[in-house]
């Protein structure tokens, strides 16, 4: 199995060379990192030439990466003190995460070959991510790009009809983004006296329930191994 | 002579064939559809987003809420993502056990979907045949996890708990007669694995008498064939996946393709479809329901024979037993540590596919090394079939519009997620 996936990565940095930024072969799982303006391009040659023939686009997300590898607090070591729960974030030396914020995910399927494959394709602008789209390719884009548009604002050059899809109608803010709080800006609800359903800031705070905390310490060696063997 | 014009009919969202929350904003030529446009979305509840918040387990009971017909199935999705990123696999017996329950619940999916479809295109009495052995099925979601519908029996390392030895039985109440508890208990001696197998038994007639009522009649025919025709090469393009993929005639099921578990060892077999219209799909999804029938067989017998463990012995991973914790500082600290903080998943994305009822439901996670995911994305069949609703509604009936809805098998629980 594990054969076959470093063979396609193999094949697919030799067929596409300059344009693939990164490709790595992890659980099985091929990943490749394409360059955005070549991702059409690259896109019509795996679906279309018969060696890879990636005739079905499964899905394709977004992927925000503005907190990646940020936790609630540090636990390399014990504190005498311990913690108290619901703390909010500590401002820290700042995002860990040094590459552009937004990403786009797409699973590749070729029924011909029996294989997968996952592109990622960064948006170069963070203020304004912008990446070419694929319903031109696949139709079967044009939902999930709508999708990601709604949720974190990315734009699809090219798209036929770029509308929201989730959310509601006149909708503000793209809700999956990480800057954007889990209980949203706005609440909802009956308005006897004025008859109608209206709109009002949130009431309820923020909370964390359970921290994010990321362990790396002795007692999740399996973990640890597990991460080394990827690397 | 007067102008002709289009004009617009909103369908949904509160209507019983949208299956759901479907609002269609139809563009209609006379009686004839020219363009379909589906608003999706009133059920969105941001399933992806609360996952990021919360521990890993905490979210399983999220995943039955997406597809809330076939609910073992989602968990089941999620739990092998969880797994292929901690590299931990579950034990044999564990295996089997989800592979009858997801055939358990790929019956229950395509019982509601027969009943529906054809409640809505005309075969009122079928929603009622139908309903009569969800009941049992139900019965062993009960049985085995104590809910009937989200089950939340699933878990990373295996499944919550052994098969019951008992099933669980009705008492005398105002309602039921003592003669109709005995009645109805009778069905219930024995355990579980006896119960299902009961049901097995009892269960390929009653697929015949719902074939007797649809196959060859001669109004359910008219409704289905020729009615959204998509050819293959369509529908690989569309990203259609299981049952619509296959009616299309192409031969493609993830549990034989790519198989996870223990479908390898399993003897059963694909049914494919040549025309790619309801008709068609219709077919598919009856002989699924044998297949499927044919599987929970060969697993109650090896389960029957193998007795053993169902979880990985773990304790990172999965709760340690009641009385251990009762008596040793570790296991109460393991206990503790799981129920509060959860687990920690290595660094890394992964990508965990299963055949869904309704096609394939894939689940990616990206991780980076927290007690939490970094980002869950939910691939959900029906998002990807209802997206094709303009394609396949173009130039056909209003009245087709909710054979097609029926023959997508729509729920709106995945696709707004």
């Amino acid at each position: 199995m594990t054969g076959a996936a470093d063979k396609l990565a193999e094949r697919i940095r030799g067929r596409f060379g300059e344009a693939v930024r990164a490709c790595k072969v992890a659980l099985g799982e091929v990943t490749v990192e394409i360059a955005p303006e070549r991702l059409v391009e690259v896109c019509t040659a795996l679906r279309d030439e018969p060696e890879l023939r990636f005739e079905q686009l499964m899905d394709l997300c977004g992927v925000d990466y503005l907190a990646y590898g940020d936790t609630d607090w540090e636990t390399t070591e014990a504190s005498a003190t311990g913690f108290s729960r619901g703390r909010g974030r500590e401002p820290e030396e700042g995002p860990r995460w040094k590459g552009p914020r937004f990403a786009v995910v797409y699973h590749l399927l070729s029924v011909t070959h029996n294989r997968r494959l996952r592109l990622r394709v960064f948006a170069p602008d963070d203020e304004f991510p912008v990446v070419p789209t694929v319903t031109g390719v696949w139709p079967s884009a044009n939902w999930y790009e709508r999708e990601a548009f709604d949720l974190f604002g990315i734009v699809f050059e090219g798209h036929p009809d770029l509308r929201r899809i989730l959310t509601d109608y006149g909708f503000v803010g793209h809700p999956f983004r990480k800057d954007f709080p889990l209980s949203g800006h706005v609440e909802v609800r009956y308005d006897p006296e004025r008859g109608r359903v209206v709109y009002e800031p949130v009431s309820i705070e923020p909370r964390v329930n359970t921290p994010r905390v990321i362990r790396r310490d002795p007692h999740c060696a399996r973990t640890g191994d597990a991460a080394g063997e990827e690397a | 002579m007067p102008e002709i014009r289009n004009f617009t009919l909103n369908f949904g969202p509160q209507h019983p064939s949208a299956h759901g929350v479907l609002r269609l904003v139809l563009e209609m030529d006379g009686e004839v559809i020219e363009r379909a446009d589906p608003h999706i979305g009133l059920l969105h509840r941001a399933t992806e987003k609360l996952a990021e918040s919360k521990p890993f387990n905490q979210s399983i009971g999220y995943m039955d809420r997406l597809d809330y017909v076939s609910m073992m199935c989602n968990e089941h999705a999620y739990v092998l993502a969880i797994e292929k990123l901690l590299g931990i696999e579950p034990p044999i017996r564990a295996q089997y056990i989800r592979v009858m329950f997801d055939e358990v619940t790929r019956i229950l999916n395509h019982l509601l979907w027969l009943g529906s479809h054809a409640l809505d295109i005309g075969a009122m009495t079928v929603f009622l045949y139908c309903f009569r052995e969800r009941e049992d099925l139900m019965d062993c979601y009960e049985a085995v996890s104590g809910a009937r519908m989200h089950a939340t029996y699933y878990r990373p390392g295996g499944v919550y708990r052994d098969l019951p030895e008992e099933m669980p039985k009705y008492r005398p109440s105002k309602w039921r007669s003592e003669r109709e508890v005995r009645r109805l208990n009778a069905e219930r001696e024995g355990s579980l694995l006896d119960f299902l197998e009961r049901f097995t038994e009892r269960f390929p007639k009653r697929v015949d008498e719902y074939e007797t009522l649809l196959t060859d009649n001669r109004i359910w025919k008219q409704r289905t064939v020729g009615i959204g025709v998509v050819p293959p090469e369509r529908a690989l393009a569309l990203g259609f996946s299981g049952p619509m993929l296959r009616g299309s005639g192409i031969a493609w099921d993830l549990r034989r393709k790519q198989p996870y578990e223990v479908y390898d060892r399993l003897d059963f077999d694909i049914p494919v479809g040549t025309n790619g219209d309801c008709y068609d799909r219709y077919l598919v999804r009856i002989e699924e329901m044998r297949q499927s029938n044919r599987i929970i067989r060969q697993c109650i017998d090896w389960l029957r024979a193998n007795p053993g463990p169902v979880m990985v012995d773990d304790h990172k991973v999965a709760p340690p037993p009641r009385e251990e914790m009762k008596r040793d500082m570790e296991a109460l600290i393991h206990h503790f540590k799981l129920f509060s903080e959860g687990y920690c998943v290595p660094e890394g994305e992964a990508y965990a596919a299963v055949e869904h009822p309704k096609g394939e439901f894939g689940i990616y996670i990206v991780s980076d090394g927290a007690n939490k995911p970094y980002r869950l994305k939910i691939r959900a069949p029906g998002f990807a079939h209802l997206s094709a609703m303009d394609e396949m509604a173009r130039g056909h009936m209003l009245a087709d519009v909710v054979a097609i809805i029926g023959t997508q098998d729509i729920v709106f629980g995945e696709i707004d997620r």
